[in-house]
């Protein structure tokens, strides 16, 4: 499905600006095994939604898909008026954008050689020699992929699908199941690399240790320091992350995640292996954020307390499918949810 | 008049891809069982080979034989000892080189084995070349080369056929080894999942130290084809040896042995052709070239099953 | 200067010298090189050094040390900061040194002055650390040491076969020393290169790795360097952050090249001859050893780590070769000590690894990144097959 691409900010005709983030017909396989099968999610922005659904149901590979780790093997996600997640479309069109510029300066240069000069040979060597390094410049480009060539790609109907730290800087932050935290730097140092999209050093700041870097980095330091006090781990900064306690790790990859400023939260399981006590805390702490930070959250949940007190919405995943979306109400009435979590068809 | 000496020199040049293939293939092998089952690239393995090419030549000579035996039975004996204190004198090597080396890191990250294995790459190397001297050393070749047969033109010498005969049995052994024996089993289980395979009660230690055994007994009897069909070996051959088998065992699909055979013949035969075409000093090149391609656009190999993500 | 770490509330005197220098890093580096260069050549003048070599012939050394102590320099950003295991280091160096042969030889014909063949071997190098790097982007470390052990084999290769342009095996002769601008030379003097004349080279080394360590300090405490960290910990989660993982392993990749190309300019300078051989897998694999017996990540202790073994290489070997030949010691005075170091530092790595793979003088955080024996990250993440070549991110 092709859907006109449009520049963060922009919107395109059809899609409601209320809607942050649009999931369609999300399919992935596996080789033989269909993880998730046409798979739909609205998330309206400035909501709370939940994915909920019995272990094995696809959840996580949805969300991976959501993140840019994984590519769907159909469907597309639309993030703020924009496709950012979906198989690659015209791919063959790519390589002529890396070595056409080298074809077009061979054949100039060929040109002017034999026009001109064809009874000197260095001066074909250095036109070889120009060509290669154009050859080289366009591999690069497209191994780099800067911004400018993004959208070059975009104006010729290429699709390529967005890697995790692009939509890190459309506005999209996430936690992990098995919290994947730097385990080896220190609480504040965690959120500093949050920051990276926000921050705009460059070697060139390091080399010279100018006095952009020294600021930025003071402002960032400081802004850092108000991330943890919000997740409740003001003080902590120099703590190396793995001598945290558990919970506090998970709040640590929240304030990781939040340091980009993102616009929409993937919280994957934020309460897994926590008591009650600090189950209620980390559920106020997703309130919050909604209510003070506006964000909007998509999360990934096991226990039914925190989703049955959060959500706005809920989708249920079972065995890759949606089969069941609403208010929790609705959802917790509904007989085929209940069928997937028990196992036996409702009285 | 063309024709016949190029399809005689073909038909020669085949026959010599079948010898380096098979030789490649044996050694490719050891790669993709270890891999297969521990996820380490054995840096040294390469070095095995070279350590069974050394440890053979001193069997040999070390029961007077310096030459072409014609007598075939004696010269079955003679081999079939040569091949099994090789191999077993190998096997042991192999294991205690993962028991001391590798085992105790097997659960640190990715660096230290890694660089461990190329340690211990250094240190064959150099305990071979105190011991037997720096030099080229000329091997018995019992295998008479005097033995051949015609096909299409050429003159094949049988060592050849017999090489690749060796490959096939070996290659087939093991096979049937991983197919059905039990400790066949403990080992792909293993290899798929090693701590689902403890605790349905498999043995670890003993399935690493076992494909260890058996991956540096199968590149030992490379060492030995290799010494009986070149005529000279030095402390130096393990190195690229190694990299070019683990070339061929990542064209194949790390991890499967079918991969290996067929990455390590494909190999054996582009290098011959190289070396036909007049390009026998760029062949390295041309294989590590082919390793690069291969990991950039297909890093499954040939029969590995596609893994198509992104990190 | 940027202010690092927040210290705890009652610093002794080691952790406030600590301070003192983090916060005028520079000028702490600046001012310890000057002293390390002004001691080594008096050390050199006493007992027992004084009698393995004259003084002159120590300075020739250390200025050669110079050489590996840069190339470790840049190794390390390549290994220790972002956790690239590089094989292949050598073929830079090897870059540098042709560079600077094509640059400035009799062989080319032309001259380019030495100060400038410098920065344009660097940048030479980083170009072609980009291009071997970029295979190596998706690839997991196992296979990225492999694929760099390659192209570590395949330059020499170049080197020794496209004749034409290389002179094949005999390598490139010829090559001119550099020359102060001003400074007359005809008649040697203290301040020409030369080669009983290795005071000059010294000092040039010394400025080169006062340098390279400023800048790679720098680069360290940097957004850079922390993405590097990110990174070397967990691939995945750095790109979930927001780190573009192709340019900051490039640069990296880069950066390191762009050091053993001021290594081989230099080397090219000092030996006035480049050949294929000089470049091979020995050369990578000692670096690597200087680097992990030094430690890992960390700076100072790589250089003083390559400064041991390129010494114990070329001045503690033959001295034991003498020694026991001197005094007739059975056995031992059989041995040629020079011809087996390799076997020596084959066994060094093994039992560092073994023993304490963060190196003689660890980064703290990378002894304890080398001793984690946790569950590797991410289970959670991929899809039924995580293993080969594309694995899991990191090292």
């Amino acid at each position: 499905m092709t859907e006109p691409t449009a520049l963060p900010g922009s919107t395109t005709p059809g899609s409601d600006p209320e809607v942050l983030l649009h999931a369609r017909s999300i399919t992935k396989r596996f080789g033989g095994l269909v993880a998730v099968n046409q798979a739909e999610l609205v998330i309206p922005k400035g909501s709370i939604t939940s994915l909920i659904g019995p272990n094995g149901a696809g959840k996580t590979t949805f969300f991976n898909v959501v993140a840019g780790i994984l590519d769907p093997t159909e469907g597309q996600i639309v993030f703020r008026g924009r496709k950012m997640v979906a198989r690659a479309e015209r791919g063959w069109l790519e390589p002529f954008f890396w070595v056409g510029p080298a074809v077009v300066t061979g054949i100039v240069l060929l040109g002017l050689w034999a026009l001109f000069a064809s009874t000197n040979p260095e001066a074909g060597l250095l036109g070889a020699a120009v060509t290669l390094g154009v050859l080289v410049v366009g591999l690069l480009t497209g191994i780099v992929r800067p911004l400018w060539y993004d959208r070059l790609l975009d104006r010729a109907g290429v699709f390529k699908t967005a890697r995790p730290n692009d939509m890190v800087r459309a506005g999209i932050g996430r936690t992990f199941q098995n919290i994947r935290l730097f385990q080896n730097m220190t609480a504040i140092e965690n959120v500093l690399v949050g920051m990276h999209v926000k921050l705009h050093s460059n070697i060139v700041d390091a080399i010279l240790s100018s006095r952009r870097q020294d600021r930025e980095e003071a402002a960032a330091r400081a802004r850092s320091r108000e991330l943890l006090a919000l997740v409740g781990l003001q003080g902590r900064d120099e703590m190396t992350a793995r001598n945290l306690p558990y919970g506090d790790q998970r709040r640590l990859e929240i304030a990781r995640a939040l340091a980009s400023d993102p616009v929409l939260l993937l919280l994957d399981e934020p309460t897994a292996g926590m008591n009650p006590n600090e189950t209620e805390e980390m559920k106020r702490l997703i309130a919050k954020l909604r209510a003070d930070l506006g964000l909007t959250i998509l999360l990934i949940e096991h226990d039914m307390r925190v989703v049955m007190g959060v959500s706005d919405r809920i989708t249920v995943l079972d065995h890759g499918e949606c089969i069941a979306e609403g208010t929790p109400e609705e959802v917790r009435a509904n007989p085929r949810v209940i069928e997937a979590y028990l196992g036996v068809p409702a009285a | 008049m063309l024709d016949d000496t190029l399809v005689a020199t073909l038909t020669a040049q085949f026959f010599n891809g079948l010898t380096i293939g098979g030789i490649y293939a044996l050694i490719a092998l050891g790669y993709t069982m270890v891999y297969g089952i521990i996820e380490l690239i054995n840096f040294a393995h390469g070095e095995l080979f070279m350590v069974g090419a050394f440890v053979s030549f001193s069997v040999l000579t070390g029961f007077g034989f310096a030459g072409p035996i014609t007598d075939p039975v004696t010269l079955t004996w003679v081999l079939a000892v040569a091949f099994v204190l090789t191999m077993l004198l190998l096997g042991v090597l192999g294991i205690s080189i993962e028991r001391f080396a590798y085992r105790p890191l097997r659960n640190a990250p990715r660096l230290a084995p890694l660089i461990t294995a190329i340690g211990v790459s250094f240190i064959l190397q150099n305990l071979i070349s105190a011991i037997y001297g720096g030099s080229s050393k000329p091997t018995p070749q019992v295998f008479p080369f005097a033995w051949r047969f015609e096909i299409l033109g050429a003159t094949i010498p049988w060592i050849t056929v017999f090489i690749f005969v060796v490959t096939v049995i070996l290659t087939v052994s093991l096979s049937q080894f991983i197919a059905r024996s039990r400790m066949g089993r403990a080992m792909r289980s293993t290899a798929q999942d090693r701590e689902a395979a403890q605790l349905m009660g498999v043995n670890i230690n003993v399935t690493i130290a076992l494909t260890f055994f058996i991956g540096s007994a199968l590149a030992g009897a490379a060492g030995i084809v290799y010494g009986l069909n070149y005529g000279t070996i030095n402390f130096t051959m393990g190195f690229s040896a190694g990299l070019i088998a683990f070339t061929a065992a990542v064209l194949g699909g790390i991890g499967n042995i079918t991969g290996a055979v067929l990455g390590g013949f494909i190999i054996g035969f582009i290098q011959v052709i190289a070396a036909q075409l007049g390009y026998s000093r760029w062949t390295d090149a041309v294989v590590f070239s082919v390793l690069i391609i291969v990991l950039v656009f297909r890093p499954s190999g040939l029969l590995g099953q596609q893994v198509g993500e992104r990190a | 200067m940027t202010a690092r770490a927040a210290l705890p509330s009652s610093p002794g005197l080691r952790q406030r010298l600590d301070a003192l220098g983090t916060r005028h890093r520079s000028l702490t580096i600046i001012l310890g090189m000057a002293l390390v260069t002004a001691l080594l050549p008096l050390i050199a003048t006493l007992p027992p050094f004084s009698g393995f070599n004259k003084q002159i012939v120590w300075i020739d050394n250390f200025a050669s040390a110079g050489v590996f102590i840069l190339l470790a320099l840049g190794l390390n950003v390549v290994v220790g900061m972002a956790g690239l295991l590089d094989l292949g280091y050598a073929a830079f160096f090897a870059i540098g040194a042709y560079a600077y042969a094509y640059g400035s030889s009799t062989f080319t014909d032309l001259s380019v002055p030495f100060w400038i063949m410098l920065p344009i071997g660097a940048v030479v190098a980083a170009i072609f650390g980009i291009l071997l790097g970029a295979p190596t982007l998706r690839l997991r470390g196992d296979y990225l040491a492999i694929v760099t052990l390659g192209f570590g084999e395949i330059v020499p290769v170049v080197f020794r076969n496209a004749s034409q342009w290389t002179n094949g095996t005999q390598g490139i002769a010829g090559i001119r020393r550099p020359a102060i601008p001003g400074v007359d030379c005809g008649s040697g003097g203290p301040l020409c290169f030369g080669a009983g004349s290795p005071l000059p080279y010294y000092i040039v080394m010394a400025i080169l790795i006062t340098t390279v360590l400023i800048v790679l300090y720098r680069l360290q405490d940097s957004r850079l360097g922390r993405s590097w960290q990110a990174i070397r910990e967990d691939e995945l989660a750095a790109a979930s952050n927001g780190i573009n993982t192709v340019t900051t392993k490039l640069l990296a990749f880069a950066l390191g090249a762009s050091v053993a190309g001021f290594a081989g300019v230099f080397s090219a300078s000092k030996f006035i001859n480049v050949t294929p051989e000089q470049f091979g897998f020995n050369v990578s694999f000692t670096v690597l050893a200087m680097v992990v017996l030094g430690g890992i990540g960390n700076m100072w202790g790589v250089a003083i780590g390559a400064f041991i073994i390129y010494m114990i290489n070329s001045v503690l070997l033959k001295q034991l070769n003498a020694f026991f030949d001197t005094f007739r010691v059975p056995i031992l005075s059989d041995i040629d000590f020079v011809q087996y170091q390799y076997l020596l530092y084959g066994l060094l790595l093994v039992a560092m690894m073994l023993t304490r793979p963060e190196g003689l003088f660890p980064n703290r955080r990378r002894a304890a990144e080398l001793h984690v024996t946790d569950e590797p990250p991410g289970a959670d993440v991929e899809g039924p097959d995580p293993s080969g070549p594309l694995g899991r991110g990191g090292t």
